[in-house]
């Protein structure tokens, strides 16, 4: 299913995203709680990519030539297996066993475990790494394909990825592209609070990066960024405006929202509201 | 004596480093995916010419170990073998959590090239002194550690290293060492190789201590005692079935690192013989200390890297039966 070459269907990502959502709200329910804030604020990135953007095959995961997604911000696998279920990489019934024993969804995303995953993350600001190396990798033996790089804005103040930053764009590992999924607060609260980044978009420009800023819950907006990134001569990040818990009734609070319990009262309410937002926006 | 041992043992006047790199040339030649990544010390670890024979397989990354380790990982799931150069501090502790995390939880297949094990960091000091890297690394699930005591080992080593899948860590000195093997000797990852038979006590060492413990066996051989002596050159997976021979047969083993105590070769052996056949064991290494500048020599004696040391210990060892 080489979904790159279908023409943008704004209302097909919309639902896409919508199903992304319920999905998460399905399998945090199952498991009675989890990281649903930035599982949430990613919906929308994940659906375009993998609706409009990647060159994959839920058949041929392995596929040589394929696009590679590294979720940087492992906590919210949920989001990314919401996707890959969706997509038929897997029976989406295993939503359900997130974080049972002997899953194969892991709260943290593991290659060796879920079919989709290609590289394993968790432990916080090694991602981008991994991903040029893949892009690099890539490059020097002529294998086609970009690699996206979601990493979370909290996830930004570990050092290593500022390491990375400055090889990536030394280096021009320009199939590489970042994705920041900017929802502006980490565990503990606010970003701006705990230690402000400022102004991402020039730090990331004075490093030599060339900066897309979108509304991370536009749809359009995101394919429009996406669809060429990875393409010009310097490296492309991608600073997604997003909001932690966005787009669900349970999860878009102001307060403590990195992990919650969901109950099944929750998930009737949450996967309501996700149904209804849809309606109304379609 | 071994058959594969030289007559005499002296300094080899070529450096490690000029060997080690002249075997990854030699391996790069017959593997196109080996690619050598370096950190800004590859005039120290002496990867230079590799960089005039391969210019497209050779990335110098700048002062950066945790990005240059995980951007590895990631060019190794692509298929590449990429070798990581640091020096041993570097190489495992500042970026413990990038290889157990990036490389190895994933299976993923990186080689890290430590520089300058233990003492033979010398005047680069207590910052630069790797006693903790054999602990740290062989916490790491499925990683394989070899620690050579002269180059003969390096062209197979490296070759082992490029055939073998998973992370691989290599302890290795960059400078002048006592040439102990004879030419084209074989090696196998996993095997130790047995330098000396002898009944009364068997010496178990690794890297420099190796040549040590050959002193070693001198000094008590003039009192009269036998010693056996092994090169347990791969600290992991250890070669049990040697360790077991050794014990069964001398009933008291001595072991002698260039690292600390505790979580190197002496705690693999203790380990080892607790479970499967309890015999004295006593270690030679460093004692619940930081690294300190100075010659090798100096500090060889400074922390009892010494063949005297590694005899004394062997007494003891040998006073201890049916204690």
């Amino acid at each position: 299913m080489p979904s790159k070459k279908k023409p943008f269907d704004k209302r097909e990502t919309m639902r896409t995203a919508a199903e992304i959502r319920k999905g998460v709200i399905r399998a945090l329910e199952a498991a009675g709680s989890g990281h649903i804030g930035g599982s949430m604020s990613l919906a929308e990135i994940l659906a375009v990519l993998y609706t409009d953007i990647l060159n994959v095959d839920p058949k041929d995961p392995k596929k040589r030539d394929r696009d590679y997604v590294v979720l940087s911000k492992g906590h919210c696998g949920p989001a990314l297996y919401a996707t890959l279920a969706y997509k038929g990489y897997f029976d989406p019934s295993e939503l359900l066993t997130l974080n049972q024993g002997g899953t194969n969804l892991p709260s943290h995303c593991d290659r060796l475990k879920t079919t989709g995953i290609d590289i394993s993350t968790g432990s916080l600001g090694q991602g981008l790494s991994l991903a040029t190396g893949v892009a690099l990798g890539k490059k020097l033996q002529g294998i086609p394909g970009k690699v996206f790089a979601i990493v979370g804005d909290g996830e930004l103040q570990e050092g290593q990825n500022w390491e990375a930053f400055l090889f990536i764009a030394h280096q021009k590992v320009t199939n590489l592209v970042t994705v920041v999924d900017n929802n502006r607060r980490q565990l503990d609260g606010y970003t701006a609070d705990i230690c402000d980044e400022a102004d991402l978009g020039e730090k990331l420009s004075a490093f030599g990066f060339e900066v897309r800023r979108v509304d991370g819950h536009d749809v359009t907006a995101l394919y429009e960024a996406f669809a060429t990134a990875g393409e010009g001569s310097k490296p492309t990040v991608v600073i997604c405006d997003t909001e932690k818990g966005h787009g669900c009734c349970i999860s878009e609070i102001g307060g403590f929202n990195h992990y919650m319990p969901v109950s099944q009262e929750d998930a009737k309410r949450a996967i309501e509201d996700i149904d209804r937002r849809l309606e109304a926006s379609l | 004596m071994s058959e594969f041992l030289l007559d005499t043992f002296e300094v080899d006047p070529k450096e490690m480093r000029q060997a080690y790199c002249d075997a990854l040339i030699k391996e790069a030649n017959v593997n196109d995916k080996l690619m050598v990544i370096d950190v800004d010390v590859s005039h120290s670890v002496g990867t230079g010419k590799f960089y005039e024979a391969f210019p497209d397989r050779a990335i110098n990354c700048g002062i950066m170990e945790a990005h240059a380790i995980g951007m590895c990982a990631g060019m190794s799931e692509t298929g590449l073998i990429p070798f990581f150069h640091a020096f041993g501090v570097f190489a495992t502790r500042r970026i413990f959590d990038q290889i157990f995390i990036s490389c190895a939880y994933q299976d993923l297949n990186v080689k890290i090239i430590g520089a300058d094990p233990g003492v033979t960091a010398q005047t680069n000091g207590g910052t630069h002194m790797p006693f903790e890297d054999l602990g740290l690394m062989r916490l790491i699930p499925n990683a394989t550690i070899v620690e050579p005591a002269d180059s003969t080992m390096y062209d197979y080593i490296v070759h082992a290293m490029a055939e073998q899948y998973g992370v691989f860590y290599l302890r290795t000195s960059r400078r002048k060492t006592v040439k102990l093997y004879k030419p084209g000797t074989e090696f196998k990852v996993g095997k130790a190789m047995k330098l000396f038979d002898g009944k009364d006590v068997c010496i178990i060492a690794c890297g420099i201590m190796v040549y040590e413990a050959i002193r070693a066996r001198e000094i008590l051989k003039a009192e009269g005692i036998d010693a056996a002596v092994i090169d347990m050159h791969t600290i992991k997976p250890l070669d049990g079935e040697a360790v077991l021979e050794a014990a069964r047969k001398c009933g008291a083993v001595v072991t002698a690192e260039n690292h600390n105590k505790v979580g190197g070769l002496g705690s693999a052996v203790c380990e080892f013989l607790a479970e499967k056949h309890p015999v004295p064991v006593e270690r030679v290494g460093v004692d619940e200390s930081f690294g300190e500048v100075g010659t090798q020599a100096y500090l060889q004696k400074r922390f009892g890297l010494t063949g005297e040391e590694i005899a004394r210990k062997a007494k003891i060892a040998i006073q201890r039966k049916g204690a």
